[in-house]
């Protein structure tokens, strides 16, 4: 265990010393979360200048969820995706085979080896509008931490799913950006479940893609609303998803043929 | 001259056309993940029923399933393999052919266009059979103003980021100002919503610059609603000719900086 932590922050350490070569981008980074700030509050804002709301949830509320959406997009930009493009490249180019070989599980070596910065912008905003709106609410601080918990399993969640799809690609590496499609459907995590209208939209994001999961139910938990039930069915489906992603990652590689282009 | 102009764009049509096809599995998950659209339709048809907007339920349905479709036409890609051209170095067995690389772009984003079309129109079904009420069909001079309109759109949006992309030969990573004019992009041209439902001086705004005439307006002309063509044609038309020269300067320019450095 104490490997794993070593080896994790020589991971980061080395990466992020890379990755600093480009500073310029950095404000870049920041200025497009800026702009991404600026415009999903105003586009939030629309639907409450017709005397509308998003489902029954008020502006405040309805922009706690939005800076939830925010928050998981930084870490999953932070965490994820820098790692993505380089396990299919893996797969493609037939490298995956000195991955196989090091003494350290393959999983974890694929999933952590990169973390960008460039995400962290998108971090800081989305937590500065939890705050903002918490303030807002007057919710108090205890209720925010009790949030971290469902936070985390959000995280899981979306890192399960992930990982699950982008091993996909050692049957089909032509479909390395079908997590660009899982990416275009979490868009809806933005808006409270609520918002959704029922039937298919409902059952497609509750079920399918579990958007409900990801940021409504850590909400309800800091606005103290909901049942408990929706908790429970969070920490089930993180465990199942994230169990489902090792096994289906170990079936997968016995397809591994390490045949290079 | 001009019928090896022809020979030469019938030939890179076939040679694109055929790469296109191979790679559909890949393009059919890209029209997949760009759902935002049909998201967006959900959470406004259903905000418009409890809601007093100035367009109504309907309305706001036939507005996303047309900017769905008007998205599709105007994907544009050019700056990631531009920059990747020029980071590895590639692009120096393109100089050495008789035919300026812009045009193998050109080609491959239009015959992408048509392989994406299918699944457009199925999707374009099932939103359909969900919402039957909002079901239209625009009339064929709509139709054929609004083909007009994308197309124009479509090439000073290739024009616009085809000058961004020329900032790779100064930059390893020219594709960032991208995600940064997709922002301006994202909240301006009417893809999250309606510039209807917008404040007044927001979209008074908005309408100086290049970004609603390429989803807002054709959209508008898709569902039969006025449009200042006029003032469109001269928008779009001022911001393609300076994207145009720009990108011609760039391109002398960068040739004259280019090492082929990685090859």
């Amino acid at each position: 265990m104490r490997r794993y932590w070593r080896v994790l922050f020589s991971f980061w350490r080395t990466s992020l010393l890379s990755e600093l070569e480009y500073r310029l981008n950095f404000s870049l980074a920041v200025l497009s979360s800026l702009g991404h700030l600026v415009g999903n509050c105003f586009g939030l804002s629309l639907f409450y200048r017709g005397n509308s709301s998003l489902g029954g949830w008020p502006y405040y509320e309805a922009l706690l969820v939005m800076g939830l959406f925010t928050t998981l997009q930084g870490v999953n930009r932070v965490l994820l995706s820098p790692n993505l493009a380089r396990i299919v490249e893996h797969m493609r180019t037939g490298t995956l085979d000195f991955v196989l070989l090091k003494p350290i599980d393959t999983q974890f070596w694929l999933s952590t080896r990169r973390i960008s910065p460039w995400g962290l912008p998108d971090v800081l905003f989305g937590l500065g509008m939890i705050g903002y709106a918490a303030h807002e609410l007057s919710l108090p601080a205890a209720q925010l931490l009790w949030m971290l918990g469902p936070l985390a399993l959000s995280a899981l969640i979306q890192y399960s799913m992930w990982f699950a799809l982008a091993s996909i690609s050692i049957w089909y590496v032509k479909i390395h950006n079908v997590t660009e499609v899982l990416n275009g459907l979490l868009a809806a995590g933005r808006y409270p479940i609520d918002a959704l209208p029922g039937g298919v939209y409902r059952f497609v994001f509750t079920f399918i893609v579990p958007v409900a999961l990801l940021t409504t139910v850590p909400a309800h938990v800091a606005l103290g609303h909901g049942s408990s039930s929706w908790l429970w069915l969070s920490a089930a489906f993180a465990l199942a998803a994230f169990t489902f992603s090792r096994a289906f990652w170990r079936h997968a590689l016995r397809y591994y043929t390490s045949a290079s282009s | 001259m001009i019928a090896r102009g022809v020979r030469t764009a019938r030939a890179l049509f076939r040679l694109y056309l055929a790469n296109m096809l191979e790679y559909r599995a890949e393009i059919y998950l890209w029209v997949l993940a760009s759902v935002l659209p049909l998201i967006l339709l959900g959470v406004w048809a259903k905000a418009a029923e409890s809601g007093a907007f100035s367009l109504s339920k309907v309305d706001f349905i036939r507005y996303f399933m047309a900017v769905f479709v008007v998205r599709q036409f105007s994907f544009i890609w050019v700056i990631w393999e531009f920059e990747e051209l020029v980071v590895t170095g590639n692009l120096s067995q393109q100089l050495l052919m008789p035919l300026n690389p812009v045009w193998r772009f050109v080609a491959s984003h239009i015959t992408e266009r048509v392989v994406r079309l299918p699944l457009v129109l199925g999707v374009v079904g099932v939103g359909f059979a969900l919402y039957p009420d909002a079901f239209w069909l625009p009339r064929a001079t709509q139709l054929l103003a609004a083909a007009g309109l994308l197309g124009l759109a479509f090439s000073v949006r290739f024009l616009l980021q085809y000058m961004m992309s020329m900032l790779a030969f100064w930059s390893e990573r020219a594709a960032a100002i991208e995600e940064l004019w997709f922002v301006v992009y994202l909240f301006l041209s009417g893809l999250i919503a309606p510039l209807d439902v917008y404040p007044e001086p927001v979209r008074r705004f908005t309408e100086l610059t290049p970004f609603p005439y390429l989803i807002y307006y054709p959209v508008n002309l898709l569902l039969g609603r006025g449009v200042p063509l006029g003032r469109a044609l001269l928008v779009l038309g001022a911001w393609g000719s300076v994207a145009w020269v720009a990108q011609r300067y760039l391109w002398k320019r960068g040739l004259e900086r280019y090492t082929a450095m990685g090859n």
